[in-house]
């Protein structure tokens, strides 16, 4: 071979491999570009619901009001037959199977709206005011145009009469779209319509910040003792290897252990963000050691020889010096392996994390789920309602990573110093 | 030149040695140090100069794998007896190492820190003092006066050292070690601290390690030549330059060798 035959071969093979490179990067995008817009057509319609306007008559003779209501007499309202002869009044409906099919095209929780917005508003009394109820999931899912209307009745989920009225409404301009709130501020239920992720956001931020308080200052203290005091010997690094092993170690292992220590061994309550947070911190501990011990180690010996030799003690040089300067990597550490622990999933199922709960929960003491597993528990679930709010949950989890993680970035380049 | 030897000895080693490990670093070495003198020690690299120094401040005994035997005394006081505070120690002997370490704060607490620690300077008055003479001391004052919340890291290498040689002499010591000072620097940074070292022997006893005979010469009185952890020849800086009685010390310091 030549010398410019094997010139050219080394320039086409530097070129082949350029290639390489970038099909396998455009690859990687291609996939991630599939599951954020699979992800995303599917779960924004969960940001909005359906409503149906109606118009309620709040006269003192509909509401069975004295001439000068008590707190009492409100309480005593029938609300639900109240809300349901102005439903009613929407459509004329003759049998009893019409008036049910009409009834049901509203949300199950109808006569708790019309309750809360009447309590809230007793200055209507007496008017006649238009107000939104929520539709029931399926109208809300033919609303958004997730069912078609050309297979057999029986096949539907909206029957023929249903069709009809929603076709009435949609033609009296009764029927839109408003900002979903129950999204946000309600627990799981057995109606996808009433169904939030309000409890499960709550049972994670809880477990999050009980992780938080337990794991960063005992694996930070560990890091700095590793790193800073302890002898070099076998047993420190038998201690080293097993942290390392730790970190590997599949996260339902803790799980097992947070089952059989937590709940069965000290019998904290089952299903809280408590018991969660506590097993979650024991799986981040060696997640986070490991970036502490690096961010220690890349603080350069001089500045530890610098604070030594002006007469400080080493607690001082590693106190004063040392710890500081080392907080950019060991706050990024501990916010990625935060980030990890909210995405967690099968260690919270394993202590009863993936109940129903349809409370939102107070304190980290009560029953609560958490996203991952709440996206785990409509997974499963075979109304189209939930589908859309699987995504939804989704959305809002990788919402919350990706602000962990730029949290975690800006830390890093915003606190970190350059020694020389 | 008289006036030299009867110099009171500040710094006294009796029979060192000092080990890594298997690996022994020096054998034996006896050296005395003069008070208020500049002492230089040269060699080549490797050969125990700079772990000589180092265990003056007991610096060494951060490192695990570093064992000594003998002594090193330090106004007659063994300074490895077990009832010395290593601290009190450093306090006493100050370093300033090879490469500028300032520490990644303001110049003002790069100089603030040992006074703090050591409880020098109750009030904040006291500290400004403490920091605007160590400056001053470190012919740094005039250059930094009106930035002294800037990071120590952004001045210039030479001001680095001087900021380094500013935060030794802020607790007073007695001593100054100095393990080259001046190897990282430019030849104008380099005069400066060399002219600085001068002013500073008239307070300080001073060690100083350097690869340059030049600068041995220009700012130290008492040399002594290292070699493979043995100290070969010690003398004033004069007859070692001039008159070195051994034939290794003939070739180091003209270059034949190092």
């Amino acid at each position: 071979m030549t010398k410019e035959q094997r010139l050219k071969k080394r320039y086409s093979a530097e070129k082949r491999f350029k290639a390489y490179g970038i099909i396998s990067v455009c690859a990687a995008l291609l996939f991630v570009g599939i599951l954020v817009f699979k992800v995303f057509s599917e779960g924004s319609g969960a940001f909005v619901k359906t409503a149906i306007q109606l118009e309620l008559d709040l006269s003192k003779e509909k509401l069975n009001l004295p001439e000068k209501p008590t707190k009492e007499d409100f309480e005593n309202i029938d609300f639900y037959d109240f809300a349901q002869q102005h439903i009613l009044k929407i459509y004329p409906a003759i049998t009893t199977k019409e008036k049910k099919e009409l009834l049901t095209l509203f949300s199950s929780d109808f006569e708790y709206e019309v309750k809360d917005f009447i309590l809230s508003n007793q200055n209507l009394i007496g008017q006649k005011v238009f107000f939104k109820i929520t539709a029931a999931s399926d109208l809300d899912q033919m609303h958004k145009g997730n069912y078609t209307r050309d297979i057999p009745e029986e096949r539907r989920k909206v029957s023929n009469f249903q069709l009809t009225i929603y076709d009435f409404l949609l033609k009296e301009n009764k029927i839109s779209k408003i900002f979903n709130n129950y999204l946000f501020s309600n627990g799981d239920s057995r109606n996808p319509e009433i169904a939030g992720i309000g409890g499960a956001m709550l049972g994670s931020f809880f477990s999050i910040i009980v992780c938080l308080i337990i794991s960063f200052p005992i694996a930070l203290l560990a890091a700095v003792y590793l790193e800073e005091f302890a002898p070099k010997n076998a047993f420190t690094d038998f201690i080293e290897i097993n942290i390392n092993n730790l970190a590997a170690v599949p996260s339902i292992v803790f799980g097992l252990l947070g089952l059989g220590i937590l709940l069965n061994v000290f019998e904290l309550p089952r299903s809280t963000s408590l018991v969660g947070g506590i097993t979650l911190a024991l799986m981040t501990l060696p997640r986070i050691i490991i970036p502490c011990r690096a961010s220690l180690k890349a603080v350069p010996p001089s500045i530890r020889e610098g604070a030594l030799a002006v007469g400080a003690s080493k607690v001082q040089s590693v106190m004063h010096h040392v710890v500081p300067l080392a907080m950019p990597g060991t706050l990024s550490g501990t916010i990625i392996g935060l980030a990890q622990a909210l995405g967690e999933t099968a260690p919270l199922l394993l202590i009863g994390m993936v109940a129903f709960v349809v409370q939102v929960p107070g304190t980290p003491m009560d029953p609560s789920s958490s996203l991952p597993v709440q996206v785990y528990l409509w997974s499963e679930s075979a109304e189209r309602g939930f589908v859309e709010k699987t995504s939804a949950t989704i959305m809002m989890l990788l919402g919350f990573l990706i602000a962990m993680n730029s949290i975690a970035v800006y830390a890093r380049q915003k606190f970190e110093k350059k020694w020389i | 030149m008289d006036l030299i030897m009867d110099n009171k000895i500040k710094i006294k080693s009796n029979n060192l040695n000092v080990f890594y490990g298997q690996k022994q670093a020096l054998f034996d070495i006896n050296l005395e140090i003069n008070q208020n003198e500049v002492t230089a020690l040269i060699g080549p690299s490797g050969c125990g100069k700079s772990t000589f120094i180092r265990c003056i401040n007991r610096m060494n005994d951060v490192i695990d794998i570093c064992r000594m035997e003998g002594q090193i005394q330090i106004d007659d006081k063994n300074i490895y007896d077990p009832g010395v505070d290593v601290v009190q120690l450093r306090e006493k002997v100050g370093m300033v190492f090879q490469k500028p370490n300032p520490f990644p704060k303001s110049i003002y607490e790069n100089v603030s820190y040992g006074p703090k620690i050591h409880g020098i300077g109750e009030s904040k008055d006291d500290l400004d003092q403490i920091v605007e003479n160590s400056l001053k001391r470190a012919a740094l004052w005039n250059e930094v006066k009106d930035r002294l919340e800037e990071p120590g890291t952004s001045l210039s290498g030479g001001q680095q050292q001087r900021l380094c040689i500013a935060r030794a002499i802020s607790v007073n010591p007695e001593i100054i070690l100095m393990d080259e000072p001046c190897s990282a620097l430019d030849p104008i940074a380099t005069a400066k601290i060399e002219e600085l070292i001068d002013e500073l022997k008239k307070t300080f006893t001073i060690v100083i390690v350097t690869h340059s005979m030049a600068q041995a010469v220009r700012v130290s009185q008492k040399t002594g030549f290292f070699h493979m952890g043995k100290i070969i020849e010690v003398g004033t800086t004069e007859q070692i330059f001039k008159n070195p009685t051994n034939n290794m010390t003939q070739d180091y310091i003209t270059g034949r060798f190092g």
